[in-house]
């Protein structure tokens, strides 16, 4: 039995100097395979004493197990290497930029206007659209503001030849909306407007989400909790909210909210040039003028409306400080919305 | 409207500061713009007697004047040539500070001594500008306080009033408010009638009853034009924004701001047989105090005589009877014009006066004889001379308006209860008086003054305003709990504008109104634009009949700003003039510009092609989940560039364009690389489908790859309509993965590489199936497209 240590010494050395996976299957066939040296050894035992088989016979098995582990072994340390090179080989460096399109992103106007929706949306509004050629009745006359009332000089209005005009607020929308529906009524009408003005503060186009609650019962303190709900949850701080008595002539009450300054918090500062409030919008009881002319009966039904200029209110979210950076549409403006 | 602080609470004096009073005015409705000092801060000027006034012995501009102030002789040298012997001055004693880091100091001018300084109105922050020093009145007393002889220590307050508070527009409109805010009663002018000194009268004739039902006269001789305002009216009128003209004219804007009755005074010699108020003739003409002749529309109110216009109504006076420097007579007028009559006439003739601004927000019409006596007192304490008797004509004036009120309508509107007698405190207050009450309403008469109370819900806003709209209840609406419909097989702008962003498309807004060169340039013909009849500008004069002007402007607006690839799109309407109806369309658009990603390590940037932004146009496409039903026509528009554009399709209708911008047109926007454009019809692309669940395969798909060579200008789009048609429903897909043109090809021929996938939904196909299926497709291609095989 020494040739057998002699064989399984061997075999080990043999194997431990292997260098690849197909070598160590080489050393396998040529250990353990059908013709292998151990097998030969194995198949040999017929030739000894009866009584020696037995012993030799286990012997023969526990180096065929030394020569599989050791193959094993080899195979794992082969194995990990050849998987070890090929990561090294295949390595990257994982803070070069991903390689991609440019990520596009919506306008902040858009994108305050997608907010304000989905607040009014969440309570039950309707959002609806309209026209942005107008004619008269629609901007003035159905909204109790006939020819020649001086109303009209707070809208510096963008006038075509035929008569028509660009509208000045979305209350043109109230109105269709009125006259093509049944009460009572829930909405909200986001838009373009037109005021023939441009300055510092003012652009000829600007947006406007304006509002309408018609119901059997909705009064002015109705109207201040939607709009203080409303404004709380927009800028997601527990502002202050104030109402001033105003005009519109399509609103009786009619009143003028303010919220208490985003930036500094009423303490005063350029922002709201040190009043501590910032005019957010107008609101008032709908004019019963204005119900009766889409058909709605005011003893049966009140309503209330409200108006906001979204691109203000976007200046004021986003702390921009020039209105006119809205529709320069710079690209390095426009990103700082998305990060490009 | 600016207003003095200390002339308010002359009227009504609450026991509140100026905050205050400016949050009440506020939160009242009188929206305060702006609280200002009446003056300069200054100290240590007092009023002093010049006693006697000597020439310099040095120098000729300067003077040695010897000042009393009341107690001794001080020595003070003056340089203005004003000053005179007997004059009450304003006198900065020595150690006076007259605005910042300005103190005054014992001095020596020219090597005469002099204690302090004789001030002008100008150094007092009373004036803006001012020449010589300001002489004080003769009752000035020598040793008072200026701050306190003139009342400095004033605010000047400015409101910004809506225009149904035409009311407002004066002290007493401003008082009679803050008076129910507080609460408190309102001290009344007391206005005497003047007595007149002789019967002297003037026919007037109201021949447009309806525009002006009142209008009132007088006559007074011999004034003295030489007169000059008193410092007090002239320091009322100057804390009202108001410049100081002559006594008669200061008198007439004294009553303005304080009653608010526009009054007018006439040359009394320019005026010819009687006045006369009508409308004017055709074609009349008229210069106007302003210098500028206006021709008269016949819908113009004017004050006439007997041969001719002399003022246009309640607007503005005529200059040739105006009252002059050498006026000894005038004819003093006070009337109620009609509202409707005033209104929008100034902003037609160009002219913006006070006048007007009251008149067409209406005007108290019992205000006229009250603001005539009190003219004439003035005028007569000012200017003297013998004023006639009050000569009125009127006829139907405005009824006087009743409003109901109920109880329940109150709260119904505001959410609360009020009681009763609260009720009546608030609106009697305001000068409503009782008709009629029961324990459910009341019926109110409406004060002449107040032209914005006629319903109910006006009550209610008074109500609500003297309340105060902060004290209001807040609470949630009722809500009708119900759900809405959503369609969902729809295609809106919130999914495009999403998948354009995630395909790198930043989203722009532009203005409405463009370029009209511009516009043509991109195809618009003049027929189509709708110009504005007052634009901002030329280039903001048409409105849009596409997208594409402002996406354009965009990139040339950024390619200045060293931008090197740009995407954009935007959405909105776009307007249209077709055959005189307006058509207003809302629209998709984007362009692409520059490389086709961002510059980066690891790749060749390309430029992008027509089949990036196709490749975009067809991932909005397939939202619809219906993309067969699009197609894409090669066509040409002005916009584009012939070769490369092309309409799409949807149903057989054009409901879009796509295509690389044509080379005139970029040449103009002077931008080089090429301009790839799109634009899609908003409600085309709404039709969707709703997915369908269809069972999965469960054998394997086989593919071949055809490769063939057709006509370099044949249409791929065709040769793989007409192969799905041949390959019937086994054909699962169909791609085209090769187009090649160069060696081995003939120069007017093409290769495409076609990949065919079959598939059988409940069996292996065999290879016989698909050769068969491949053979007839071949013998298509050759027969139809003359295609040759390549192996």
């Amino acid at each position: 039995m020494e040739n057998l240590n002699a064989l399984t010494s061997d075999a080990i050395e043999t194997i431990a100097q292997a260098q690849d996976i197909p070598g160590l299957e080489q050393l396998r066939v040529q250990y353990l395979g059908k013709k292998g040296s151990l097998t030969d050894l194995l198949k040999g035992l017929g030739k000894l004493q009866p009584e020696d088989r037995p012993s030799a016979g286990a012997a023969i098995n526990a180096a065929k197990v030394q020569v599989q582990e050791a193959l094993d072994a080899r195979k794992a340390t082969l194995s990990s290497e050849a998987t070890a090179s090929q990561q090294l080989a295949e390595a990257v460096d994982v803070t070069l930029p991903g390689r991609r399109q440019s990520a596009g992103g919506v306008h902040p106007v858009t994108r305050t206007l997608q907010r304000i929706e989905t607040i009014f949306t969440s309570a039950g509004f309707d959002v609806v659209e309209g026209p942005e050629i107008e004619d008269d009745y629609h901007n003035f006359e159905a909204l109790n503001i006939p020819a020649h009332h001086p109303a009209r000089a707070m809208h510096d209005t963008f006038y075509f030849d035929s008569g028509l005009l660009l509208r000045t607020h979305t209350s043109t929308v109230q109105v269709r909306v009125m006259e093509n529906g049944e009460a009572p009524f829930r909405f909200i009408c986001p838009g373009r407007v037109y005021r023939c003005d441009s300055d510092l503060t003012h652009t000829p186009m600007f947006h406007q989400v304006e509002g309408m609650l018609v119901d059997e019962h909705a009064s002015m303190a109705d109207l201040k909790g939607l709009l203080v709900e409303f404004l709380q949850v927009f800028f997601e701080a527990d502002l202050e909210v104030r109402f001033r008595p105003s005009y519109f002539p399509f609103t009786e009450p009619s009143a003028e909210m303010d919220v208490q300054c985003v930036t500094c918090k009423g303490e005063g500062c350029r922002v709201c040039s040190n009043t501590g409030w910032l005019e957010v919008g107008g609101c008032g009881m709908v004019h019963p003028n204005v119900l009766r002319s889409s058909n709605i009966d005011p003893e049966k039904f009140t309503g209330f409306a409200f108006g906001m200029g979204v691109d203000r209110l976007a200046m004021l979210r986003y702390q921009i400080n020039d209105l006119r950076l809205m529709f320069d549409n710079d690209l390095r403006f426009l990103r700082q919305f998305n990060e490009g | 409207m600016q207003f003095s602080e200390k002339w308010l609470r002359e009227w009504v004096d609450p026991d509140i500061d100026t905050d205050t009073l400016v949050a009440q005015l506020t939160m009242g409705g009188l929206e305060v713009d702006s609280v200002s000092s009446a003056a300069a801060d200054f100290s240590g000027v007092i009023i002093a007697e010049v006693q006697s006034v000597a020439a310099h012995p040095d120098a000729d501009k300067l003077r040695v004047c010897q000042l009393s102030n009341g107690k001794e002789v001080i020595q003070v040298v003056c340089g203005a040539a004003n000053v005179a012997s007997g004059q009450k001055v304003a006198y900065a004693e020595v150690g006076a500070i007259l605005g910042k880091d300005f103190k005054i100091k014992k001095a020596r001018l020219r090597g005469v001594e002099s204690f302090g300084m004789i001030c002008s109105a100008e150094e007092l922050g009373l004036a803006e500008s001012s020449e010589g020093i300001m002489v004080l009145s003769d009752e000035a007393q020598p040793g008072l306080n200026i701050r306190d002889y003139l009342s400095l220590d004033d605010h000047l307050i400015e409101v910004d009033l809506t225009p149904n508070r035409g009311d407002c527009l004066s002290i007493a409109g401003i008082a009679r408010e803050v008076g129910v805010f507080n609460n408190i009663s309102v001290s009344p002018l007391e206005i005497k009638d003047v007595p007149a000194t002789n019967n002297e009268t003037f026919p007037i004739s109201l021949d447009s009853v309806e525009n002006c039902p009142r209008y009132l006269g007088r006559i007074i001789r011999n004034i003295d034009q030489n007169a000059e305002s008193p410092l007090w009216l002239q320091e009322k009128l100057r804390r009202s924004g108001l410049k100081c003209i002559d006594p008669v004219v200061d008198v007439t804007n004294y009553v303005l701001m304080e009653l608010g009755q526009p009054m007018h005074a006439f040359d009394f010699d320019k005026l010819e047989d009687g006045i006369r108020v009508r409308l004017a003739n055709k074609g009349e003409k008229l210069t106007l105090l302003d210098g500028k002749e206006v021709e008269l529309s016949p819908e113009t109110l004017v004050i006439a005589d007997e041969s001719k216009s002399l003022a246009v109504a309640g607007i503005m006076g005529g200059l040739d009877s105006s009252v002059q420097a050498y006026t000894k007579h005038i004819f003093l007028e006070s009337a109620f014009f009609n509202p409707l009559s005033i209104a929008g006439k100034a902003r037609f003739y160009g002219l913006q006066t006070d006048a007007a601004h009251r008149f067409e927000r209406g005007v108290d019409f019992n205000l006229p004889r009250i603001a005539m006596e009190r003219a004439t007192r003035l005028l007569l304490d000012i200017v003297g001379g013998d004023a006639g008797p009050v000569i009125e004509a009127v006829e139907a004036l405005p009824a006087v308006k009743a409003v109901s009120l109920r109880v329940t309508r109150i709260t119904r509107m505001l959410g609360i209860t009020l009681d009763a007698e609260r009720v009546e405190t608030i609106l009697t207050g305001l000068g409503l008086g009782i008709i009629e009450k029961d324990a459910e309403s009341w019926t109110f008469s409406v004060p002449s003054w107040r032209f914005d109370i006629a319903i109910e819900e006006d009550l209610v806003e008074e109500l609500a305003r003297i309340y105060g709209y902060d004290n209001l209840p807040v609470t949630e609406p009722m809500s009708r709990f119900s759900l809405k419909p959503q369609q969902e097989a729809k295609v809106g702008l919130p999914v495009i504008r999403e998948r354009l962003t995630a395909l790198g498309y930043q989203e722009v807004i532009t203005y409405s109104f463009v370029d009209s060169k511009l516009e043509t340039l991109l195809g618009a013909s003049e027929a189509d634009l709708l110009p504005l009849a007052n634009p901002i500008s030329q280039d903001m004069s048409v409105m849009r009949t596409s997208l594409w002007s402002g996406l354009l402007a965009t990139l040339q607006h950024n390619y200045r700003r060293q931008q090197s690839r740009v995407r954009i799109f935007e959405s909105g309407l776009v307007f249209n003039n077709k055959n005189s109806e307006i058509e207003q369309k809302p629209k998709v658009a984007s362009l692409v510009w520059g490389s086709q990603i961002p510059e980066q390590w690891s790749r060749q940037a390309e430029n992008v092609d027509f089949f990036d932004i196709k490749g975009d146009v067809e991932s909005i496409l397939a939202l619809s989940l219906q993309s067969g039903t699009y197609s894409f026509v090669a066509d040409v528009h002005p916009a584009l560039q012939k070769g490369q554009s092309a309409r799409i399709i949807r149903a057989g209708v054009t409901i879009g364009w796509i295509g690389a911008l044509a080379a005139n047109v970029q040449q103009k926007i002077d931008i080089s690389g090429k301009i790839y454009l799109m634009e899609l019809d908003l409600q085309s692309l709404e039709a969707a489908k709703l997915p369908v669940y269809h069972e999965l395969s469960r054998y394997p798909s086989v593919r071949r790859d055809l490769a063939i060579v057709v006509d370099s200008n044949q249409e791929a789009g065709v040769i793989e309509e007409r192969i799905k048609q041949e390959a019937g429903e086994l054909l699962k897909e169909m791609l085209i993965f090769d187009v090649y043109q160069g060696q081995n090809i003939q120069k007017t021929k093409k290769s495409l590489a076609l990949g065919l996938t079959f598939q059988h939904p409940s069996r292996t196909l065999t290879d016989e199936e698909i050769n068969s299926i491949i053979d007839n497709c071949i013998k298509v291609l050759e027969a139809q497209f003359n295609a040759e095989l390549r192996m």
